[in-house]
């Protein structure tokens, strides 16, 4: 017979919240994206907009695990599943600010002509965007192997902000008349990067809330 | 010093009732060792059959092996003897309620035939500061009777009067479930000292208590042990999904 029916409940209800947020954040990375792909200025006021939505989520979420960590004293997959809610609250949210500073970026990009830079934006973007959205499907599921197969996703993301440093460097010493541009789409391949960074602890917490297992920074323990 | 304990194939009947069934395990010596697990599990009657309690019940009857060190407690020792190598603590503090505080702690000793005024007064006043009581009674626990302590002063009299006897094993059964947090919390730092000196098996219900104090913890289920794993194991990544469920309060 199930008890404890009320924390079970709180228990659902602290996954849904922290759904809300991780679309919240995921929405905010598309439309900063959808930005810079169109120059559309009215999509990168809209992420403005949304962020103190977004961090008061955050805090929302992060009040509520502490209640429960206080008042409920959950053990084993419970108490790691909370545990997991606060990391995974705390990515989200930065996701959030990453989006944020990809909006900046295009807004200052708008003051300068548009050129083709040899970077990619978009495939980047849609790649970490798919290991967030692959991270946090895992994570309604409980997929600790789908949660794995993001982890093998980082290092492509990774190569792709490597390739961007180097040919942008390039553009910069070979068109100098060129460098704002260069120079923002720059930070906006270090911030996606960094969605992509997000989107792996999303997924080692999944693994670590569905099998007990810490493999962050590649130590694997039991 | 505590010393380790060696269970093996242990069952345990009440009459027509299998109320341990073949239970392994080793406790090891010097730790504190928890037993948690739903009312009726056997756990109380599986910490009885460490000190031959369980079978003073006339219906009671208990097959296989326990060692105490080297000697099978069941082959190798009397019960008087057992119980002398094995202090108890119940549920609810049982003080002699027309015993001093002084005359509660050195009973097991007089019991055992020790009248010697000044080893009795020694270990007496030894006992109480083990069990951290001595500097509540000190004034005047010759005079005072054990009965008029409040219920965690009473419960640290007990421990004292358990420890009086010198044993190497501490049993205790919910020592704490009947007192308020304050007491609690001294019953559990107390528990936490004392387990250098002795091997300590606790029963207990309050599984925050458990990871508290114990290093190692078993977990009881219909009269069988489920799993017996470090402390840190069982409340944070059980091994079976029956622990799992019973400790995240998904039964019981």
């Amino acid at each position: 017979m199930a008890t404890r029916i009320r924390f079970q409940q709180n228990l659902d209800e602290l996954k849904e919240k922290l759904l809300v947020m991780a679309g919240m954040a995921e929405q905010a990375i598309q439309r900063s994206i959808e930005a810079y792909r169109t120059r559309d200025l009215s999509l990168c006021e809209q992420v403005f907009r949304a962020e103190p939505g977004i961090n008061r989520l955050e805090r929302e979420i992060d009040q509520m695990a502490l209640d429960l960590l206080a008042m409920e004293q959950p053990m084993a997959i419970d108490l790691r599943f909370i545990l997991s809610v606060i990391r995974i609250n705390a990515d989200l949210e930065r996701v959030g600010d990453q989006a944020v500073n990809i909006a900046v970026r295009v807004r200052e990009m708008g003051a300068f002509a548009n050129v083709d830079l040899p970077v990619d934006i978009p495939k980047l973007a849609s790649l970490a965007s798919a290991m967030v959205r692959k991270a946090l499907q895992a994570f309604i599921e409980a997929d600790a192997d789908s949660a794995t197969a993001v982890l093998a996703m980082d290092d492509q993301v990774d190569e792709m902000n490597d390739a961007a440093f180097y040919s942008l460097s390039n553009l910069i010493k070979e068109q100098p008349q060129l460098t704002p541009q260069a120079l923002n789409a720059l930070i906006i391949a270090r911030n996606l990067e960094r969605v992509g960074d997000h989107a792996t602890n999303v997924a080692e917490d999944v693994i670590f809330w569905v099998r007990g297992a810490d493999v962050r920074h590649n130590l694997s323990s039991v | 010093m505590g010393v380790g304990i060696q269970v093996e194939h242990l069952n345990a009947w009440y009459g027509t009732t299998h109320t341990l069934q073949d239970i392994n395990l080793h406790i090891p010596a010097n730790h504190a060792t928890a037993l948690i697990g739903p009312s009726g599990c056997g756990k109380s009657t599986f910490v009885r059959c460490l000190n031959r309690m369980h079978e003073t019940n006339p219906i009671a009857r208990a097959t296989g092996t326990v060692k105490m060190g080297d000697v099978d407690i069941y082959a190798d020792a009397s019960p008087v003897e057992i119980r002398r190598r094995v202090g108890m603590v119940f549920q609810r503090p049982n003080p002699f309620p027309t015993m001093s505080i002084y005359d509660n702690v050195v009973s097991g000793l007089k019991l055992n035939g020790f009248s010697n005024r000044k080893i009795l007064d020694e270990t007496a006043e030894r006992s109480l500061k083990s069990a951290a009581l001595w500097d509540e009674v000190k004034d005047d626990w010759k005079k005072k009777s054990g009965a008029s302590l409040s219920g965690g002063q009473q419960q640290r009299m007990c421990i004292a009067r358990a420890l009086a006897v010198d044993p190497e094993v501490l049993l205790m059964d919910e020592p704490a479930s009947a007192l308020d947090p304050v007491s609690t919390s001294k019953i559990e730092d107390l528990i936490f000292q004392l387990k250098s000196q002795y091997t300590i098996v606790i029963v207990t219900h309050n599984m925050q208590q458990a990871a508290r104090v114990a290093e190692n913890t078993g977990f009881f289920l219909n009269g069988k042990m489920v799993e017996f794993n470090s402390t840190h194991k069982i409340f944070t990544n059980p091994s079976d999904k029956r622990t799992e469920d019973y400790i995240t309060g998904r039964f019981g």
